[in-house]
């Protein structure tokens, strides 16, 4: 809320609208991706309907509708990674997960996305966790990496965990 | 001021004008698809996506959309250049690659601008065998059918949603090959706060956007040898079926209107202007009511289902201000069941009624459940005046050759006051003759409250019945009704009564009836019309209708009575507002 109220004191009157962009940014650096609360609670502070919200977030690539997983795991298909067999590594985390890329699994726990370049094809395939990433993975690497990154229950040991590394 | 030549003929318009309108101040026929311009209602869309407006201007490398496009001094423009025609023409290629190719057995057939520009650019071969978009259908209301795959994201329902009515649910969504305009989230038509009014429909060139068609369950219980058979006609439709037939805008066909729904095989032919009168008794009682108490003011009308489901959605703090009072075609369902089914001998679960609506609101209404006590509808069938058309047409019934014929009675018994229903300011118009008689010691003479008519969006006026002010007023089209209710919650406003319709002029350009294809002054045709009927009428005040007061007499008691709040009144209920 704190975001809509900066942005909509900015751009007042007329030319309210005008803030949207700027105002969507600044909630996805806050939730992580932009809630349907804050997006109709948006509606009414700019006046703009919320279909025209919508249509704006499904424009860009880069606005996320769900709230991504807590652990992002970044599968890149650069050009080197994908001639190393990413895509198969892709799969196999895929298979693994039971989701799709830009998905979170059913229990928040893990999102997976697809990346190019990480700029480490020297490395290739690449995997990121979060921001740490392993070099050269090979599908059977994946159940060892995956038990150094368990499952988060949930927000506030997500925070915790940040706390104490 | 700017001059400029338009194919080397000079013509001056005033700045800012666009070089289509330019080259239409000279008679010059610029084709245009995405274009979407309503002049009475300041409406106008130039997304300038569709290209087919293009034109050439010299020095200008590209060509450039004429309806997007200011016109500017010295400008030189070439509207019909070769190189103009060839551009539009790849347009409409590219437009006709992706689209379907059904056009025998969709509803828009005959009436699509898609259609019609392939035919009149002379596209006779599909020249790109492009990818095909497969969305899904949207059939899950009752009144719209949503073909995304038929969208080309001219945006014109958009301005429709958003701009004139405020809805504020279709828009466009993802991007590129896959963009196709939808509502939020992607969710159908049922799920959203969509009022049905049904403008998108009128707003859209091709077939993405129509009505749902009810005339096939029609023809089927017509069929049916054991069903008795009754319709009833709204007030706007006889100012506009002509029209189907090649009449004048303007043209009253009241007389072969129903002379054709008894060649169809109807058994009654009723009148929903009956059922106005009988609303006019209960919605003034309310109002004389309220004006008494002084509380609970203003009242709103509840005529219109559109606004209706507008405010459920979008004013659920002023839910209680708006009159119980059923609809007229709700009310005429509920009369027809019980009183009517009584006086006739027809169990009412054996009655077909039938409506004729210029709305596909209505189609939405009907189905309401709160409209079928016990499981039974008091209106079975909507049919829009457009569907009405086309199954005349299908009979084979020569129109505009048909003998006059008059409603039967009693329920086709109706005043001057229920037909201008079809028409903004035309059911509060009514309300005050019935008012202003029932306030007076004797009965008023002049029954023209001129005041509140016209077809401008907001109109307000103050009416002095039996020495008393009544401050009115009168909104048509939603984003006008919004206006007006805004001002009435920041209190700002005051006044003992309100008339709204969804549709901008009211009923007489609601979204079932046929196209006015962006000619506004249809509608000033088609209003008059109805005040012509109106003049006509002996009777001119609801409540002197003799069939209504026989009803009460017989059956209701008096207005506002216990039976006739169980048969034509109505509550409302509060809907999620995204």
């Amino acid at each position: 809320m704190k975001v809509i109220d900066t942005v909509a004191g900015r751009h007042s009157g007329s030319r309210a609208d005008s803030g949207l962009l700027e105002a969507l940014h600044g909630l996805q650096a806050e939730h992580g991706y932009v809630p349907r609360q804050e997006a109709m609670a948006l509606s009414r502070r700019l006046s703009v309907p919320l279909a025209r919200i919508f249509e704006v977030l499904t424009f860009y690539s880069y606005f996320r509708l769900e709230e991504p997983g807590r652990i992002t795991l970044s599968v890149c298909d650069g050009t080197s990674c994908h001639l190393q067999e990413g895509p198969v590594l892709l799969n196999a985390l895929q298979e693994l997960l039971g989701i799709k890329p830009g998905e979170a699994t059913a229990d928040g726990a893990y999102q997976l996305n697809v990346v190019r370049c990480l700029g480490c094809c020297s490395c290739s395939p690449v995997l990121m966790v979060d921001d740490k990433v392993y070099s050269h993975v090979e599908p059977t690497d994946l159940p060892r990496i995956m038990k150094k990154h368990p499952p988060i229950v949930n927000k506030e040991s997500n925070d915790d965990a940040h706390s104490t590394a | 001021m700017v001059k400029l030549s338009i194919n080397n003929r000079d013509v001056e318009v005033p700045e800012g004008t666009s070089i289509l309108d330019a080259a239409s101040e000279l008679g010059i026929k610029v084709p245009t698809l995405c274009h979407f311009k309503l002049d009475d209602f300041d409406i106008e869309s130039k997304a300038g996506s569709c290209r087919v407006c293009v034109v050439e201007v010299e020095g200008r490398p590209n060509l450039a959309p004429s309806c997007c496009t200011p016109a500017t001094d010295g400008m030189k423009v070439k509207t019909n250049s070769v190189r103009a025609i060839n551009a539009r023409r790849t347009m409409l290629d590219l437009l006709l690659s992706n689209h379907p190719k059904d056009c025998l057995t969709c509803q828009r057939n005959l009436d699509c601008d898609l259609q019609r520009l392939a035919g009149e650019m002379g596209l006779h071969r599909i020249l790109f065998e492009g990818e095909q978009m497969e969305h899904e259908v949207d059939r899950a209301n009752e009144s719209i059918v949503r073909d995304p795959n038929k969208c080309i994201m001219c945006r014109r329902c958009e301005a429709a949603c958003n701009v004139m009515q405020t809805v504020g649910i279709l828009s466009a969504v993802d991007r590129g090959f896959d963009a196709v305009v939808m509502p939020t989230n992607k969710h159908s038509l049922a799920e959203t706060k969509c009022t049905f009014c049904g403008q998108c429909v009128q707003a859209c060139p091709t077939g993405a956007l129509t009505a749902v068609n009810r005339s096939y369950d029609v023809w089927r219980e017509l069929n049916h040898p054991a069903k008795f058979k009754v319709v009833q006609t709204a007030p706007a439709v006889r100012v506009a079926l002509g029209e189907a037939f090649g009449q004048e805008p303007g043209s009253v066909s009241t007389g072969k209107m129903v002379a054709a729904l008894r060649k169809l095989g109807f058994d009654r032919v009723f009148d929903t202007d009956f059922a106005a009168d009988l609303t006019i008794m209960e919605e003034t009682t309310e109002l004389i009511g309220r004006l008494t108490s002084g509380e609970n003011l203003p009242i709103l009308t509840s005529c219109c289902p559109g606004w209706v489901k507008f405010f459920e959605h979008q004013f659920p703090d002023l839910i209680n201000i708006p009159s119980t009072a059923k609809s007229p075609q709700q009310m005429f369902g509920a009369i027809a069941k019980t009183y009517y089914a009584e006086k006739a001998d027809i169990a009412p679960d054996n009655m077909l009624v039938a409506s004729v609506m210029p709305c596909l609101a209505k189609k939405y209404e009907a189905a309401r459940e709160e409209f079928a006590p016990n499981g039974v509808r008091d209106v079975d069938i909507v049919i829009s005046t457009r569907e009405l058309a086309n199954m005349i047409k299908e009979a084979g019934i020569q129109f505009n050759d048909l003998e006059e014929s008059e409603f039967d009675n009693p329920l086709g018994e109706s005043t001057g006051a229920g037909v201008i229903f079809g028409a903004t300011g035309g059911v509060l118009e009514a309300a005050l003759r019935t008012a202003a008689d029932w306030l007076s010691d004797e009965p008023i003479e002049d029954v023209n409250f001129t005041a509140v008519r016209g077809l401008s969006g907001i109109r307000e006026a103050t009416v002095t019945v039996a020495g008393k002010d009544i401050r009115v007023a009168i909104a048509s089209g939603l984003s006008n009704a919004r206006d007006l209710l805004d001002k009435i919650r920041k209190g700002e406003a005051r006044y003992e009564a309100i008339e709204i319709m969804a549709c901008p002029g009211g009923c007489i350009n609601g979204g079932g009836q046929p196209s006015i294809k962006g000619d506004t002054s249809i509608l000033e045709k088609r209003r008059q019309a109805l005040y012509v009927i109106d003049e006509d009428k002996q009777i001119r005040k609801s409540h002197e209708n003799p069939s209504i007061q026989k009803l009460y007499k017989e059956f209701l008691g008096k207005p506002g009575s216990e039976r006739a709040h169980k048969l034509l009144h109505t509550h409302y209920t509060e809907r999620e507002n995204a």
